[in-house]
């Protein structure tokens, strides 16, 4: 189905049997716990024999190229089968126009070991192949790469950042609507400050891994695969394309399997190094090859969020209405790169204004690719916008939620587009009352002996994408349904959300659907990206159901409008009905479905809202800054399962926290090494630094966006969690800092 | 990862016969840095085995801990919480419980350090590759040391254990091979014990090679407060960008005897005793601690200056400990003179 008019009432508004929003734990949750489900380093799959390890070789320079590498002792070593370089890396390899046409899409593939160039640090440059992990571990030591280091590298975004040119690709960098400058000079309230933001790792719990196998090429199935690679992705129709493109392959020749996925936020929308190195090798060797990346090479050989510097003004009348604002922000990238930090995106849609400026500019930078991490754009560019606002708040004299309320606009500020929904205000005023808000004091004015204690708040806003899927419904003779689909699970809780609407839509009990996924011999997906899996697998799903049960009503010779499902049974809502399995004949009863989107969604202006509250405590001898308590409450649409999209919720929260204390991925300006790449040096929250943590749902639905009337959960959460937490940072101690993380050396000043 | 031997030592005299070895105990940092290729040992000798676990009650009330008491044990041992609570908070501030599960007493005192440059092999690090230069000095020093450095290296040692045994004066008890068929004991006070890194930073300890550490011995416990405060970046699981282990007793107001220890400032734990009697039989007023402060911080240096890392952010630089190590001085002692 194509969405091409507001959704009208459905079987998902009426949810008879009640599954829609229901806490349903996660119905792949007992297979995760005991070890059963089978992440990509740990499928061992029926008559896969002689598995290799590869164990990849990182560039121990910034920029420059490669001289020679001596293989020498590697190849000598222990166990070890092949040592792969771009010298000798299978015929065919990164050549193809096809390649070409990935590259300019740059979400999909990093070529490595294409050539003797190094554009990064950390970048792979070899890789040992040999019996066991730890005799590739040791070769690779012995692996001798001479490399000629480029005279002037540019690895600092602080000094190219004037020579930044305008994004020559993405989303539009620039926006004027009317005349800032001079609405700006004339204004009697004005915030003119400049932030910067860190370089961040997405830093997920699986690393990226991956078994490949090639398969015998003379196979009689003409059909069949010639490539599979079991692999950790976030979106396996992506991965497919881009291993054909590098590999000069058909893209039915490729096979991805990702049916479970460890945590992505971002990173693995790429086709990573321990992908393109397996296949690399399998095919060289002839055996099926396994790679993870360890630990230190994720984080200067996959991608990272680039670090920012922005520039926020905000001009107000006397009462805090804004009449200017300007958004400016700088990020960097690999030279030729099109990905962008879209940090002023958000200002965009945030606040009414009659005179709006944003600019956004990309510099080349010789660092690892930047790239997604979750909440791209608006995850750093709201930790300016929201502690400027803070600051307006605190000129004015007025109260930081008054002030919103004051700017709250109409129409989209930007286009003058309707909102599809927009219940900000909504989030603001319950999250004021449940949080406890009128308790906040003026600045400096709390205490508990050595501790002084804030309290801050900030907007959460992230643009709504929906993207097209499809899935593929089979009903068996048994009565139990398969939904399939390309779709992954990154620890979101897909499986049981799709469990939760197929056994909805068919009034089955949960238990007897199964939902398979990760695999690109199921119907094309949006897989998992930018918050719009849930809403567009979902819808998919959604369609494949009302298919079926067309069909089913059709066999079950009920007019399809007054079928019921309920209970594993069809009835024409009086007396009759009969199980669904007795309209089974033939084996099985399948149908698809799918959801586009087409211009309709482009009429609005969607986007997830959310309010964040956060009270924290600063020790006044140490500075240490430590969360007390977090509430955020969002505006998400339809809540199609309250126990998973509250962990979305406040996990995004979590990495907010992280982004405001303590992550801060350090690029040593001098090698262009991100050199605290570790989970020890590399600092993102641990349990302990969480205290209690809530978020609440409006659950109101939002006809507008998808037949499930739901809208992305997985981003917003992260989305302002950060500024509310400097700005009550701000509230206990007088402290505005502007450059995060804002860790206790910066406040030391404050601590009287 | 290497190939390497291994065996396991059923008695001291095995571990110490074995040449050329390398000790493992609870491996929770040798198997990490022998995985990334920064290690490289021939061969292990596992002590697991040895009875070298028991915390002893001695008669004339110190406390010999076997070198392989594991941390978990020894914070939660009733002797310790009871006698040297300032131990037990600094073991308990390390780490995670995993690791704490695992990691020993004698380890402990041998892990090394965190500094991002000795963990990455593409960077120069003379106690990584002795001579080959240090590209600590100019780049993220938030974590690395402000006393006791030197040109050639500006590692702090990670351990919390032993800033809050330094304090206690611990002895540390080694056997070392000796004529053949005999072994040698020595008592090594923990002062003595690590060394600062001069020009050889790869050498860490007094240890001599094969040298087995056995216990750690608590001289008699000290009456008065104890306290082990440690600051850093997040809550939990996190190195000290400065640590304080203080024992206090006060008589009248004034200061009958004092002991304290720094930690994630310098290449071993950083005391200074003669600081100490200078505070004895005052009072802890903003002069006397300050001269005490200036004595334990005099020769500190910060790495701002020429911070490459980013010359703009301070935070990867390390000067601020300077003021948060007195800060945190200044707050330790006057807490514990509350109950001392």
């Amino acid at each position: 189905m194509e969405m091409t008019a507001p959704v009208g009432r459905n079987a998902i508004d009426i949810n008879a049997g009640g599954l829609i929003g229901k806490k349903l734990p996660r119905v792949e949750g007992p297979l995760k716990v005991s070890g059963r489900a089978p992440y990509a380093y740990e499928v061992h799959p029926d008559g896969v024999e002689g598995v290799l390890y590869g164990y990849p070789v990182p560039a121990p320079i910034g920029l420059g190229s490669i001289g020679s590498i001596d293989t020498d002792a590697a190849t000598a070593s222990p166990g070890v089968i092949a040592v792969l370089t771009h010298d000798n890396m299978p015929q065919g390899y990164a050549s193809g126009p096809a390649l070409a046409a990935a590259l300019k899409e740059n979400r999909l593939v990093n070529p490595i070991l294409a050539s003797h160039v190094i554009d990064h640090y950390g970048q792979p440059v070899a890789c040992v192949v040999a019996e066991t992990f730890e005799q590739a571990v040791a070769a690779a030591a012995l692996v001798k790469v001479e490399c000629s280091a480029d005279a002037s590298p540019h690895f600092d975004l602080r000094t190219e950042q004037y020579d930044a040119p305008k994004p020559a690709g993405g989303p539009p960098p620039d926006s004027r609507k009317g005349d800032f400058d001079r609405a700006f000079g004339s204004c009697a309230l004005r915030i003119d400050e400049s932030y910067s933001t860190p370089a961040q790792s997405q830093a997920m719990m699986e690393p990226p891994a991956t078994l490949a196998i090639w398969h015998d090429a003379n196979s009689r199935d003409a059909k069949a695969p010639r490539l599979t690679l079991h692999t950790s992705h976030q979106i396996v129709d992506w991965a497919q394309e881009a291993v054909a493109a590098l590999f000069g392959l058909d893209r039915e020749a490729v096979e991805i399997l990702s049916p479970y996925v460890g945590g992505g936020f971002g990173a693995k929308l790429q086709v990573l190094p321990d992908a393109i190195l397996a296949a690399a090798c399998a095919k060289v060797t002839g055996r099926p090859v396994k790679i993870a990346l360890p630990r230190p090479q994720i984080f200067n050989a996959t991608s990272h969020r680039s670090a920012t510097i922005q520039w926020v003004q905000l001009g107000a009348d006397r009462h805090g209405v804004l009449k200017a604002v300007a958004h400016r922000c700088w990020s960097g990238n690999l030279p030729d790169r099109t990905f962008y930090e879209q940090a002023a995106a958000q200002t965009r849609h945030l606040y009414a204004t009659p005179n709006l400026l944003i600019e956004q500019r990309n510099a080349a930078l010789n660092l690892t690719l930047a790239a997604s991490m979750r909440a791209p754009g608006e995850a750093v560019g709201l930790l300016a916008l929201e502690s400027a606002m803070d600051q307006l708040a605190e000129l004015g004299q007025i109260d930081p939620i008054e002030l919103r309320l004051r700017n709250e606009p109409k129409t989209d500020p930007e286009t003058g587009k309707p909102f599809s929904e927009r219940r900000l205000v909504e989030c603001l005023k319950l999250g004021a009352d449940k949080f406890g808000w009128s308790k906040r004091t003026a600045p400096g004015q709390r205490s508990e002996g050595a501790w002084m204690i804030g309290m801050g708040m900030a907007c959460a806003i992230r643009t709504n994408l929906n993207r097209p899927s499809g899935a593929k419904v089979t009903l068996s003779g048994d009565g139990r349904l398969l939904v399939q689909t390309s779709m992954t699970d990154i620890g979101t809780g897909t499986y049981t959300i799709l469990t939760q609407i197929a056994a909805e839509m068919l009034g089955l009990d949960p238990s007897m659907v199964t939902v398979a996924l990760g695999d690109t011999d199921f119907p094309a997906s949006s897989g998992s990206g930018g918050s719009w899996g849930a809403g567009s697998s979902g819808s998919a799903v959604y369609d494949a159901c009302m298919n079926l049960r067309a069909r089913l009503a059709h066999e079950a010779r009920i007019p399809a409008d007054r079928a019921v499902f309920a209970r594993g049974r069809i009835g024409d809502g009086r007396r009759r009905s009969q199980p669904l399995r007795a309209l089974v004949r033939r084996g099985a009863l399948v149908a698809t479905g799918s959801i586009s989107f087409g211009s309709f969604s482009e009429q609005y202006y969607e986007a997830a809202y959310g309010a964040h509250f956060a009270e924290v405590g600063i020790d006044r001898d140490s500075g240490e800054i430590r969360l007390r308590r977090m509430l955020g409450v969002f505006d998400i649409g339809r809540v199609l399962n309250h126990a998973t999209a509250r962990s979305q919720l406040i996990g995004g929260m979590t990495l907010g926290v992280g982004a405001a204390l303590s992550e801060n991925l350090v690029a040593d300006t001098r090698s262009g090494a991100f050199i605290n790449h570790d989970f020890a040096e590399y600092l993102i929250p641990v349990q302990a630094d969480i205290g209690e943590i809530d978020a609440i749902m409006l659950d109101a639905v939002d006809d507008k966006t998808n037949p499930l009337k739901s809208k992305g959960a997985g981003e917003i959460g992260v989305c302002g969690a950060g500024a509310a937490v400097a700005n009550a940072i701000h509230n206990a101690c007088g402290a505005r800092v502007r450059d995060y993380p804002i860790t206790l050396d910066k406040i030391m000043d404050h601590l009287g | 990862m290497r190939a390497f031997d291994y065996q396991r030592a059923r008695k001291p005299e095995d571990a110490l016969s074995a040449n050329a070895a390398r000790y493992i105990a609870g491996g929770t940092n040798l198997l990490d840095l022998m995985k990334l290729e920064i290690e490289r040992p021939e061969r292990l000798v596992d002590l697991n085995a040895l009875a070298l676990d028991r915390i002893e009650d001695l008669p004339d009330g110190r406390l010999r801990i076997g070198a392989l008491v594991r941390n978990a044990t020894l914070a939660a041992h009733p002797l310790v919480v009871a006698r040297y609570p300032v131990l037990s908070r600094a073991l308990l501030a390390g780490a995670s419980p995993q690791l704490r599960n695992r990691a020993t007493t004698g380890g402990n005192l041998l892990q090394r350090t965190r500094c991002p440059y000795f963990y990455d092999p593409a960077q120069n690090c003379n106690k990584r590759d002795p001579g080959a230069g240090c590209s600590a000095r100019g780049g993220l020093t938030r974590n690395l040391g402000i006393l006791g450095i030197s040109e050639a290296c500006l590692a702090t040692h990670p351990s919390d254990m032993a800033v809050a045994m330094r304090a206690l004066d611990a002895v540390v008890e080694t056997r070392l091979p000796g004529a053949p068929g005999e072994t040698l004991g020595r008592s090594i006070p923990i002062a003595q014990f690590h060394l600062l890194p001069g020009s050889t930073p790869q050498i860490e300890t007094i240890l001599q090679p094969g040298e087995l550490i056995t216990a750690v011995v608590l001289p008699q416990p000290l009456d008065g407060a104890q306290r082990y405060r440690k600051v850093r970046d997040r809550a939990s699981y996190a190195f000290a960008l400065v640590s304080v282990a203080v024992t206090l007793k006060m008589k009248q107001q004034s200061v009958a005897r004092v002991s304290l220890a720094l930690g994630g400032v310098a290449p071993k734990p950083w005391r200074i005793e003669e600081a100490e009697s200078r505070l004895v039989g005052q009072q802890l007023s903003d002069d006397a601690l300050k001269t005490f402060c200036d004595a334990l911080l005099s020769g500190a240096q910060g790495s701002a200056t020429g911070n490459a890392a980013d010359p703009h952010r301070l935070d990867n630089a390390n000067d601020f400990k300077i003021p948060l190590a007195r800060r945190m001085m200044i707050a330790t002692l006057r807490d514990a003179a509350k109950e001392a």
